[in-house]
């Protein structure tokens, strides 16, 4: 557990070092907010209720899904655990007496924190002020959102920790990594809400884990009706339900895969 | 004594080997390489193409699902939207294609790659903008190109010679001011290493916000994105330029015929930033 605790710390210190790039993502992110709730104020001005929302809730989420674009890494950076199984690293993780998993665990959470505090929480602020918008009042939703926050990042990683193990059997990870982004952005609701979306469609990604990193986050800030089951309990449960089952997803596989691991070179 | 005279037929030799192509020239070459480089790979290229494609193609169907709420937006409906997003597209991607390497430049800086890239007899900036040239990113282009024919197909375009005349001026220029922004968004790194994300606040962030019709932003946005950062000549006046209508944010017509200038304007003002910029250079010394 201390091993684990350092890890983290380490690379919560690692990235508090990269202190222009945070703050120039800050910019880029607060940047594509502003201009993707331009959009969907016009669409909300056209039409004043799409599925429950209204333009302060579609501004909202945009928000919001700039704000996790840090914590749960959905355009990347993998994690270096898939160059590591590529050049062979691995087997120096593989004789460590701590778990695959929790290692980078621990070291992705540390990452998360960092930008989940001086990424976020600013560019968070950003679209707050800009376009005046009332936070939410009631404690409950300020509350779920936190925990809201914390399991999407696990959902977040258990993915990024399929995609990385999945170099055990195909050795190059680039194109898996560059279809989950898109499909990530996409089915999340980061590029559009998914309230937006054709009925059919949306029902379908709201059952995949991808929805649990943006969209359900948000509908639990605003308490909407579509979350799972109509209430936040029902989302941050849908969270924790998907992201038990990709960790031990994780789990299954690493311990195959280790088996049958062989390192070249010497 | 039989030195000095073969010194004497040293330097009065002719060159054998043709003097390797300086600049400009070597773009072609430095970029032909790259490509077979690429190739090698062709599953790996031909996924990434895919990839590419699929993510222009998933913002299309973004703009569908917009559209399909809204109907209009600022009075265009759908196929205006579908010309102003493949005019963006067309603009964006080529230029991507063309220069989108250069972006990379605060990554060389700090790897000190780039000090390889100045002792070579190519101009650092041909080296940067082919480095690792790949024919992947023409995928993005696929969809951008498919909604411009559509939309010129199906709109009622009053085609007078001056507008066929104007068309691919009007699409060069706005390759070039993108391809420029590419080149300021480099020159910035010069200075700050760090400020990758930036320079992709006015790119990818240009393109985002270019695809749409660009009166729903409001006036000062519009205003801004003309005579600042003038991104409104990758799409937006050459549609209004093409559908012959008035700007509904009050800006002259005669803007729309303005791309050309403002391309050659950008390209000066990308030249200047980059020659001072690589003035201002100091190695990381790693």
């Amino acid at each position: 557990m201390r091993v684990l605790f350092a890890v983290f710390s380490y690379e919560l210190r690692r990235f508090s070092t990269y202190r222009v790039a945070t703050a120039a993502g800050v910019f880029t992110n607060s940047v594509f907010g502003v201009i993707n709730a331009m959009v969907l104020l016009a669409v909300f001005d056209a039409k004043p209720e799409i599925n429950g929302y209204v333009a302060e809730d579609a501004v909202l989420q945009v928000f919001v899904a700039q704000a996790m674009i840090g914590p749960v890494a959905i355009f990347g950076p993998p994690l270096d655990l898939a160059d590591r199984i590529r050049t062979g690293e691995i087997a120096v993780d593989l004789l460590r007496p701590v778990h695959p998993l929790l290692w980078w665990l621990a070291h992705d959470l540390g990452r998360a924190a960092f930008s989940l505090a001086f990424r976020s929480a600013p560019t968070f602020t950003v679209g707050l002020l800009v376009f005046a918008l009332p936070p939410p009042a009631a404690p409950e939703q300020w509350a779920g959102f936190a925990a809201a926050i914390l399991l999407a990042t696990l959902v977040g990683f258990g993915l990024r920790y399929l995609y990385a193990i999945s170099g055990f059997w195909l050795m190059d990870t680039r194109g898996v990594h560059a279809t989950a982004w898109l499909l990530g952005t996409f089915a999340s609701g980061m590029v559009l809400p998914l309230v937006l979306f054709p009925d059919a469609m949306a029902q379908v990604l709201r059952l995949l884990p991808f929805a649990a990193l943006v969209q359900v986050p948000a509908e639990i800030l605003m308490d909407k009706a579509t979350l799972p089951g109509g209430t936040i309990a029902g989302g941050l449960a849908y969270q924790a339900a998907w992201a038990a089952a990709l960790i031990a997803i994780g789990t299954l596989l690493t311990a195959r895969a280790t088996r049958k691991v062989v390192v070249q070179g010497g | 004594m039989a030195e000095p005279s073969t010194a004497r037929t040293l330097t009065t030799e002719p060159r054998r080997t043709p003097p390797a192509p300086r600049s400009v020239g070597a773009y072609p070459l430095l970029a032909w390489t790259w490509m077979r480089a690429m190739a090698q790979y062709p599953v790996s290229l031909l996924l990434l193409t895919f990839g590419q494609a699929a993510s222009t193609g998933l913002e299309l169907t973004a703009l569908f699902f917009v559209f399909g709420h809204a109907h209009q937006l600022a009075g265009f409906g759908i196929n205006e939207a579908l010309l102003i997003y493949g005019l963006a597209g067309v603009a964006f991607c080529l230029a991507d294609f063309f220069m989108g390497s250069v972006e990379r430049l605060g990554e060389h800086v700090r790897k000190g790659s780039f000090d390889t890239m100045l002792v070579r007899p190519v101009s650092p900036l041909v080296q940067l903008a082919t480095d690792e040239f790949s024919p992947r990113r023409l995928g993005k282009v696929v969809p951008a190109v498919a909604a411009l024919c559509y939309a010129l197909a199906v709109l009622d375009i009053d085609w007078t010679p001056a507008r066929i005349l104007m068309l691919p001026v009007l699409i060069v220029s706005s390759i070039v001011i993108c391809c420029c922004v590419w080149t300021l968004g480099a020159s910035i790194q010069f200075f700050i290493a760090d400020a990758r994300e930036v320079a992709n606040s006015v790119t990818y962030g240009g393109q985002a916000m270019t695809e749409y019709p660009l009166a729903i932003y409001g006036r000062s946005v519009v205003r801004t994105a003309t005579f600042v950062v003038p991104l409104a000549f990758a799409s937006w006046q050459p549609a209004l330029f093409l559908l012959d209508r008035p700007d509904p944010t009050g800006l002259p017509e005669w803007l729309r015929y303005a791309a050309p200038g403002v391309a050659l304007l950008m390209s000066l003002a990308a030249t200047l930033a980059w020659r001072t910029g690589l003035r201002h250079y100091r190695s990381t010394g790693s």
